[in-house]
């Protein structure tokens, strides 16, 4: 998200304050033999009854930026609280409210095991995302706490820090986003938001990938990225878990030469194999690890050469793409198929299907006049062998001159590519006149392509979806 | 330990006297700061040592001081506790100097959990005196680790129906919900404050900025003629006399605690007190002893 430059006034004194600062240090020649390094403040108080010492107000692109003020009727206690104006659905001055508040000074966090606040809502309302770490930098050390319920009740609410010893030079104190409930704006307040050293943060459970043990067969070059949470057992008995970022983790692979994990949890597939990633949170073994299997070089499909200005393109990197709503619709209750636009081999994106029964592209808004176009044209791999009764159908689906789905304008049409003329684990490049799928009554206002296989072939990879003349 | 029903709002209903209580105690501290040799005053501590288990030896604990309680009892030992006891070493070992007890989820002769209780019935047994044992409890709702004693003519308890439960009375010296694992609670049940037929005399202590299952606390009873002191680590929180029996039932002789008492250590799963096992409630999980010690009343 963007960020929106405002801040306060005093921010100005603070540089100017720095500024005098560095200036005196200047006049000193050499460090003193008994110097110690410099540690940043480890101020606990965000905002009590104002602003703490450096702490800022960011708001997101996008949301109303007028959200937050400073409240001095209601309050938990002392003289003042934070209070957040969430929008109605369709306010002009934005459609969610969502800020951070950084200290860009930085805080060394690590004498504390939470972040706790008292907060209460002018109606029950959940907070969508809430927590620390955030500064429009980095975010290395990002928590968020999801979905965070609030009643009418002022309620003292606390978000344990995954792993203090790694919050030395912290700048996001706080941060958080919430839209309408319901889409009714309401009104939310936080008091007494601080640090503190509880010492009843205990029994961390943390995990990677929801702590599952997955397999993943990919490719070298492909890049996964990581995701993870620490549970600790509060006070109150209640597990409270988070959203922590990959960088609290220390990741291994039990094989670098198949893959390596960075500290931004992005695992690197550089050679054929398989190894298994797992990871540990301050000394504590995370649940859930993912195998990779990694099935070695990847060859891309063919790069089209065709003139883009003959070209509508549905999803290549050769092109320019129109918009697209999605590459998997996930219409239940019968799809089965999971994936869509999920891989990045070496920079090359690719469409990744399993469980396949049927799927849909839909590009709606808007939707796409191919009518001086004459082909389709789409690259498909088979990750599987071909039996005889496997088949592959294209369906193109038109949306009428409503341009909408319904209303007795939509027309489609199947083409149908039989076993026999399917490989398997190679690039088979269709070149399918558009003429071919009968049924399909206009080109003017396409909106959907599908593959299905009624589910006779399982995993397949798409590139190079396009039509052309 | 025993038929501890409806603790949390017998301390709701009970919250004035102990508060009143709690009041009391504090002046009389201050009192006795202020004037040490006031001779009323029964804060005591005790020195020597009579028995001692440091758990050294690896194995099954020592069998000339501990024996075993092996079952489910009669309706989970009278507290609706879901585990059966074993003597096996999956459920009970001392193991690095620590005395294990485990509680598994398994399905074991109808129950769905297995733990371990161990008592010196018979093989020690001591009136008065000082009490102790450092513990670390394991966590979760559904644990209940404990730390009490019977009197020595208790015969039966949770076992049938039919006992001399609660004439033979029950000190409790550490007792904890899984799911509040920063308080403890101390207790004594006997004949018309047992928690069925009056409420048992308790007070909870609330460990701050601290918990009972991240390290290990020394849970403790000094107990003399007329009075029972309840520490933990070296805070005293509560003492109980006679006049306090005497406000349940109206009879101070009701006190049943001048006679010898053995020990009991185990580690229930569900029952009554702590409620039973959520989804969340990790197992298997141990309750580590580092030692007991019983000190003389002198």
């Amino acid at each position: 998200m963007k960020i929106i430059n405002r801040k306060y006034n005093y921010l100005k004194i603070t540089l100017l304050l720095g500024l005098i600062f560095s200036i005196s240090i200047s006049c000193e020649r050499e460090l003193s033999e008994d110097v110690e390094f410099a540690t940043f403040p480890d101020t606990a108080e965000v905002f009590i009854d104002g602003f703490s010492g450096g702490l800022e107000y960011l708001p997101f692109g996008g949301s109303k930026l007028d959200a937050f003020t400073v409240d001095s009727e209601t309050k938990y206690d002392g003289s003042a609280s934070m209070r957040f104006d969430v929008p109605n659905v369709g306010d002009p001055d934005g459609a969610f409210a969502g800020a951070i508040f950084p200290d860009n000074g930085g805080r060394d966090l690590s004498g504390f095991d939470a972040l706790t606040f008292w907060a209460k809502a002018s109606q029950a309302g959940t907070i969508n995302e809430i927590g620390f770490g955030q500064d429009f930098g980095e975010n290395k050390f990002l928590v968020t706490l999801p979905n965070l319920l609030l009643s009418t009740n002022w309620k003292k609410y606390t978000i344990p820090i995954p792993d203090a010893s790694k919050l030395t030079i912290e700048k996001g104190m706080f941060w958080y986003a919430e839209g309408p409930e319901n889409e009714v704006g309401y009104t939310f307040w936080i008091d007494e938001l601080k640090y503190e050293k509880l010492g009843t943060i205990a029994q961390p459970q943390p995990a990677i990938l929801n702590g599952v043990d997955d397999v993943e067969q990919t490719f070298i070059g492909n890049n996964i990225t990581l995701t993870g949470t620490q549970t600790f057992n509060l006070e109150s008995g209640i597990n409270q878990t988070v959203i922590a970022a990959p960088s609290y983790f220390t990741f291994s692979s039990t094989d670098n030469d198949v893959a390596r994990v960075s500290e931004l949890g992005v695992v690197s597939i550089v050679g054929i194999g398989t190894a298994k990633i797992t990871a540990i949170l301050a000394g504590v073994k995370a649940k859930g690890s993912l195998t990779i299997e990694s099935l070695g070089s990847f060859t891309g499909a063919p790069t089209p050469t065709r003139d883009p200005a003959n070209v509508i393109s549905i999803f290549s990197d050769a092109y320019t793409n129109v918009p697209v709503d999605f590459y998997n619709g996930f219409f239940a209750p019968f799809q089965t198929t999971l994936g869509g636009a999920d891989l990045n081999i070496n920079g090359d994106n690719i469409i990744q299907y399993t469980e396949l029964n049927f799927v849909a592209t839909e590009f709606k808004n808007p939707t796409v006049n191919a009518s001086e176009m004459t082909h389709i044209h789409v690259d498909i791999q088979i990750q599987e062998s071909i039996d005889p009764g496997d088949f592959i159908t294209i369906e193109l689906g038109d949306f009428g001159s409503n341009g909408a789905f319904g209303g007795n304008d939509d027309s489609s049409g199947r083409v149908t590519i039989a076993s026999a003329d399917l490989v398997s684990n190679q690039w088979i490049s269709l070149d399918i006149p558009l003429a071919d799928f009968t049924g399909l009554t206009s080109t003017s206002n396409l909106a959907q392509i599908f593959f299905i296989s009624d589910a006779t072939i399982s995993t397949i990879l798409v590139d190079n979806m396009y039509f052309y003349k | 330990m025993k038929k501890v029903m409806n603790k949390i709002k017998l301390e709701q209903m009970r919250s004035f006297i102990t508060l009143s209580k709690s009041l009391l105690l504090a002046i009389s501290l201050v009192v006795f700061l202020s004037c040490a040799n006031d001779d009323k005053q029964t804060v005591v501590n005790f020195t020597e040592l009579v028995m001692a288990d440091e758990f050294d030896t690896d194995g099954a604990p020592d069998s000339s001081i501990w024996d075993y309680d092996i079952g489910n009892g009669f309706d989970g030992w009278g507290n609706n506790e879901l585990q059966y006891y074993t003597d096996r070493a999956d459920n009970i070992s001392v193991q690095n100097g620590v005395l294990l007890i485990t509680a598994k989820k398994e399905q074991f002769n109808s129950s769905s959990y297995t733990s371990a209780r161990i008592i010196t019935k018979g093989l020690f047994e001591q009136q008065y005196g000082r009490f102790e044992a450092r513990i670390r409890i394991p966590y979760g709702q559904g644990m209940w680790p404990a730390f009490w004693l019977l009197g020595s003519d208790c015969d039966g308890v949770g076992e049938n129906q039919e006992s001399n439960w609660p004439d033979c009375g029950e000190i409790d010296i550490m007792e904890i919900q899984g799911q509040r694992p920063n308080i403890v609670y101390g207790a004594v049940h006997g004949p018309g404050y047992s928690g069925f037929d009056g409420n048992p005399i308790f007070k909870g202590y609330t460990l701050e900025n601290d918990r009972f299952d991240t390290g290990f606390h020394v849970f403790g009873i000094e107990w003399g003629p007329d009075y029972i002191n309840y520490y933990v680590d070296d805070i005293l929180y509560n003492q109980i006399t006679p006049a306090d029996v005497s406000e349940v039932t109206g009879d101070s002789s009701d006190w049943v605690f001048n006679k010898p008492f053995y020990i009991v250590i185990n580690l229930a799963v569900g029952g009554t007190f702590g409620g039973t096992p959520n989804a969340e409630t990790v197992f298997p999980q141990s309750m580590l002893v580092d030692y007991v010690r019983v000190y003389k009343n002198n």
